[in-house]
This record gives structure tokens, sequence and C-alpha cells, in this order.
């Protein structure tokens, strides 16, 4: 099932990646930031049957890394509503507010 | 039934819940509504959950549902709510009865799975004549699935797991520093 799960982790991943160059909204993009992560992690899991226990090691990092990112960049998103009351991110085309 | 590994029923699994991970993903990219959007992704977590326990990689299905589809998507929705953000005519649809039907159909096809896979495990693994002996495997299970992730964690790994955990607590006060509400003390 190693070529079944590396193809999925591809085709997830392309997913992610349509998502975060069509969508607008910020909050979807960072939902497809995650669905990215998750396609790794799924080649990871895929190949730690192949060389051992550290890919799913890997795994929890990225988890943590995941909850990390999605914490300070939803804190982000609500500081710029809280600022320019929008997520749409043509709107947001300035670095000094 | 016996206890052995079917080929068939394996396989047919796996591609089901790939077939679904990637109908899932699709649906995610091209709803409209951020709640809906996040409702497929959560499902999507699900199929890989599903897919990292038959890939033996029991722990990380376990802390895949747990983390990802529990805690994290829960603060993407918390945050679309607290933005105000989904479409309440979106939200407040009650689907048919063709739905409502479909739905039913899958749970008790899942549920019907569940007991026969319990059944043979039960009747395999732990028939009568073996109860008795119950006790020895479940001594030796002790490190079970966990101890293969943990020992490497904790152990060429563990400067990268205190490293994470730093990580973390910045994460937290950035967090919260970032999405406190200035007073009118430090407003500019």
């Amino acid at each position: 099932m190693l070529a079944e799960s590396l193809a999925l982790s591809a085709v997830l991943f392309t997913i992610g990646v349509v998502g975060v160059l069509t969508r607008r909204n910020a909050i979807i993009l960072f939902m497809c930031v995650e669905l990215m992560l998750n396609a790794v992690n799924l080649s990871f899991v895929a190949l730690s049957k192949l060389y051992g226990a550290t890919g799913q090691v890997f795994v929890i990092f990225v988890m943590t890394v995941a909850a990390a990112e999605a914490a300070v960049g939803l804190a982000i998103i609500i500081a710029i509503f809280r600022h320019r009351q929008t997520v749409h991110l043509d709107d947001i085309n300035l670095l000094k507010g | 039934m016996d206890n052995t590994f079917h080929p068939l029923f394996y396989g047919f699994h796996f591609y089901l819940f790939g077939l679904i991970a990637i109908a899932s993903a699709i649906l995610f990219v091209t709803r409209k509504s951020p709640v809906a959007a996040a409702l497929w992704l959560i499902n999507v977590m699900f199929c890989l959950a599903v897919l990292y326990v038959m890939l033996d990689a029991q722990f990380i299905g376990a802390i895949q549902v747990l983390v990802y589809a529990g805690a994290i998507m829960v603060v993407f929705l918390f945050v679309v709510m607290l933005l105000n953000l989904g479409q309440p005519d979106d939200l407040a649809d009650i689907r048919g009865t063709g739905p409502r039907l479909a739905a039913g159909a899958v749970g008790l096809a899942i549920l019907a799975e569940v007991m026969v896979l319990a059944r043979s495990r039960i009747q395999g693994e732990y028939a009568p004549a073996a109860a008795v002996e119950l006790l020895v495997p479940a001594a030796d299970a002790v490190g079970g699935v966990i101890a293969p992730v943990a020992g490497p964690l904790f152990r060429e790994h563990l400067l990268a797991f205190e490293l994470t955990s730093i990580l973390l607590l910045a994460a937290i006060v950035g967090a919260v520093v970032i999405g406190k509400k200035q007073g009118p003390a430090d407003a500019r």
C-alpha cells in the first residue's frame, strides 16, 4: 500500500496547493495549508513502515508546529479583522495599516 | 472467523477511505462557506486517521483525531464563528429525506462492520480456551503501539522535543498578545 499512500498524499497536497492559489479567504487559506501538512504526514507514516518509527516521531513534531502555526496565524487574522473588518486577501494590500 | 489478514478486505477499505478523503478535499476547496469547508476538512482528517491505523500507526491515528480534528479544527471553527463569516442561509439548511436515509444507511453499514470485526477479534484471540492466558499477553503488550514512537521521541529526538515545547509556549504567548484587544491605555 506504499505506492497508493504516496499517490494519495500527492493528490491531497495538490488539492491543498490549488486551494491556496485559488481561494481568497485567509481562514480557508490556512485550512489549505493544514491539508498540505496532513498530506505530508500521510507520506511520513507510509514511509515509516519501510524505514522505522522515526517517521511517526516526525509526524508528532509536524502536528505540534501546525498547532502553533494555527494559533499564531488565527490570532493575526483576528487582529487584521479587528483593524480592517475583512479577511478577504484582496482587500488586505497594505503593509502599513 | 479467524483473525488472519484479509488482503481484499484491507485493500477495499484502503481505497474506500482514500477516495472519501480525495472527494472531501475537493469539496473542501470548492465550498463557499468557511464553516462547510472546515467540516469537510475534518472529514479528510478522519479518513487520514483511518489510513494511519491501517498503516500500523495507531498512536498517530489517535492523536490525528484528538489534536487535528479535535483541537486545531475547533480553533478554526471558533475563529470563523467569532468573526461571523458563515452565511446564515448556508448554515440553516435542514437536509431532506434522501440525505437522511443515506446517512442512516452509511451509519448502519459502518456499525455492522465494526461489530463483525469485534466478534472476529474476540473469537480469534480471546476464545474461551485462551481466556485463561489473557493476562500474559496483556502484560507483554505494556509497550503497545506507543513504545515504538516514544522510544526515538524521548531518546534521539529529546532536544527537538524540548525545543518544540518552547515553541508552543512562545506561540501561546504570541497568540494572546496579538489577539488581545488593545485597551485605551495602549491604543494608538
